[in-house]
């Protein structure tokens, strides 16, 4: 146990002893080079587990048809390299408009919801409040009581939303983020509030003069996760926009990529060779595009998982 | 900025009286009322917009909930649709197909529970161990990322992977074996969907257990070595006990869960894999309702569904407060 605990510099030069990891306090035992590598050998599983599909879906896309045919499916190293399956589902068509439905979708949706949230969420934070308590509980309710599945179908077909894209963005506002933020609002401390009030500051000021300012992170939080969730919305587009011209992307990925229908306008059928890019990079194409804004705004947001400010808005 | 402010949430939304409400209450009590509905006019219009949604999608919809005892049409609408009493339920419980999709159900969620549910335990476990903070935070990071994807997405990457033209089963066929097609056989179906959802959600999961370990104090740890205790014991007496509560909730969370599986996961392969075993409660509402227009039966079998997740997240909540333990919306 002292050998252990004796720092590299005093030990006897004689001894090969492996680097203390400075972040190990001393009182810790050394971990064993099997147990080390034991601990590297899982991490590296679950890492590549991770990293290796996307790893070989982006170098699929931006291989030449030959190149997959080469490979007999996924190219996994790589070889001739082309932009071509990008420039062929972005220059119109299908894919491309399903995209731009898709961003549109998610922009207005976001931001929609973002706002109501947190103009719902400070309403409800001021205590005693005029019926504050009674419209908590109506958004509680609709916490516990899911509506259904068909009753909410009948509903937005009776209000002639089918095939509007209102239908896939107004449920999105959900009592649950609400109830987040509003927690992180009632966390301000009053005095302040109060001192903005007696220099007379109405509500609105105050949200946005002293709230808003205050609670950049989970707003940021809040609003990443709606985003995502509409982005990634794929069922309801299946129960409400019957139009396929109108299809989001997800369920162009669905369809053209998962269940390989051709996808028309792309140079044949998907999966034949046809000499130009099409086929497998293809497909890949369309599945990056349907993982690139995710990936894009992860980096600014993964730091407040970290420090673990959405520890509230984790459901069981 | 806590996550200590977070947890404050309680089922019964009675904040008043905490802090410095307190000491205000008295203040502000003997205002009448239309003194207070006028002084929080703007407080009242900034809630309005998001209480007209939720009333428009949640509320309306609950009350659409009678046509499951109506005989309904669409053609006539609910409001004349002629009522027809418990008829719809009970062709739902004589109905063979029904009962099939609640075993599958029940399958799925049972065989998640025992193999999906320690694994984020164990990871965390891991990456706890793992003392240098960019490499822990860099796996974290990785290990978070495929919460953010779409099922469309994970289940077009396991079928890239796993399916009969996937990578694997090209690899093998090219090195003179005989392929296989994960995604069409039913008879591992239930590895396939336990392994998706893995892959897709155990990462996210170490949150809640990264974050309950992260409260014990390092003192505990270092007297515990001083005293001789391994890692495996200090492992065993401090780590575990300290991840004890959240564990204990999150099972009994999961056993009021045990009527829901992914959805959209399992609507995506039941082309491929057909509904033998891949028909639950959820996707045999919307084949019955949507697909075969038999509203009134699917209703019915959704709000069962429905009215016995709810009596099973109450009773595992009752449960949990039995227990010791804080309720579903003070957790951790």
């Amino acid at each position: 146990m002292t050998s252990l605990i004796t720092n590299s510099a005093i030990a006897s030069p004689t001894i090969k002893r492996r680097r203390r990891n400075p972040n190990r306090a001393a009182w810790e035992g050394q971990p064993t080079r099997s147990a080390a590598a034991m601990k590297f050998g899982i991490l590296s599983v679950v890492v590549l587990s991770v990293l290796f599909p996307l790893y070989t879906v982006v170098l699929t896309s931006l291989s030449t048809h030959a190149e997959s045919v080469r490979a007999g499916g996924l190219v996994t190293v790589p070889g001739e390299l082309t932009l071509k399956a990008y420039t062929e589902i972005l220059s119109g068509g299908i894919v491309t408009r399903a995209t731009l439905v898709s961003v549109g979708i998610t922009v207005v949706g976001t931001v929609l919801s973002t706002v109501l949230t947190v103009l719902a969420a400070y309403g409800l934070s001021r205590p005693n409040s005029f019926g504050h308590r009674k419209i908590l509980f109506v958004f509680l309710i609709t916490m516990f009581f899911g509506a259904g599945m068909i009753p909410t179908y009948l509903l937005i077909s009776s209000l002639g939303l089918i095939n509007s894209y209102w239908a896939l963005i107004l449920p999105g506002v959900s009592a649950f983020n609400v109830l987040i933020v509003r927690n992180f609002f009632m966390a301000i401390e009053p005095a302040i509030l109060d001192a903005a009030k007696i220099d007379g500051a109405g509500d609105w000021r105050i949200l946005g003069k002293i709230v808003l300012p205050m609670s950049r992170a989970v707003i940021a939080v809040v609003s990443l996760f709606s985003a995502v969730g509409y982005w990634n919305a794929f069922f309801n587009a299946v129960l409400y926009i019957n139009d396929n011209a109108k299809w989001p992307l997800q369920l162009v990925l669905r369809s053209y990529v998962l269940q390989g229908v051709t996808l028309p306008g792309s140079g044949g059928p998907v999966g034949v060779d046809t000499g130009t890019v099409s086929g497998l990079p293809l497909q890949m194409a369309i599945m990056v595009l349907a993982i690139l804004p995710i990936l894009m705004v992860y980096p600014f947001v993964q730091k407040h998982f970290t420090k673990g400010v959405i520890f509230g808005a984790i459901k069981g | 900025m806590t996550t200590a402010s977070v947890r404050q949430r309680s089922p019964a939304p009675d904040h008043a009286g905490s802090g410095a409400a307190k000491s205000a209450a008295p203040l502000v009590r003997h205002l009448s009322w239309q003194t207070r509905l006028k002084r929080d006019r703007s407080l009242l219009l900034m809630v309005s917009p998001t209480i007209v949604l939720l009333v428009v999608f949640c509320y309306v919809p609950m009350l659409g909930n009678i046509i499951a005892w109506q005989d309904y049409s669409p053609y006539v609408g609910f409001v004349h649709s002629p009522f027809v009493g418990w008829d719809a339920f009970v062709r739902v419980f004589n109905n063979p197909a029904f009962v099939h999709a609640v075993v599958n159900t029940l399958t799925i969620t049972t065989f998640q529970l025992v193999f999906f549910f320690p694994i984020p335990i164990a990871l965390a476990l891991l990456l706890n161990s793992v003392v240098t903070p960019r490499l822990r935070t860099l796996v974290q990071s990785i290990v978070y990322l495929p919460h953010f994807f779409s099922w469309v997405l994970v289940v077009t990457l396991f079928q890239q992977i796993f399916g009969g033209a996937g990578l694997i089963s090209q690899t093998v066929r090219q090195n003179g074996g005989s392929g296989f097609d994960l995604m069409t056989n039913p008879s591992t179906f239930l590895l396939l969907i336990t392994g998706q959802s893995v892959w897709k959600e155990a990462g996210w999961g170490i949150i809640i257990f990264l974050a309950a370990i992260a409260t014990v104090s390092p003192e505990l740890y270092e007297a515990a070595a001083m005293d001789g205790a391994g890692k495996w014991r200090r492992m065993w007496h401090i780590t575990l006990p300290a991840i004890r509560p959240v564990v204990i909730l999150l099972l009994i969370l999961q056993l009021g869960n045990m009527l829901s599986v992914g959805f959209e996961q399992l609507i995506l392969q039941r082309d491929s894999v057909g509904p033998g075993v891949s028909e639950v409660i959820d996707t045999y509402v919307y084949f019955q309702g949507v697909v075969a227009g038999d509203w009134s039966f699917a209703t019915a079998a959704g709000l069962l569904k429905g009215a016995i997740s709810l009596v099973l997240v109450l009773g595992a909540n009752k449960l949990a407060h039995m227990l010791g333990e804080s309720g579903i919306y003070q957790k951790a």
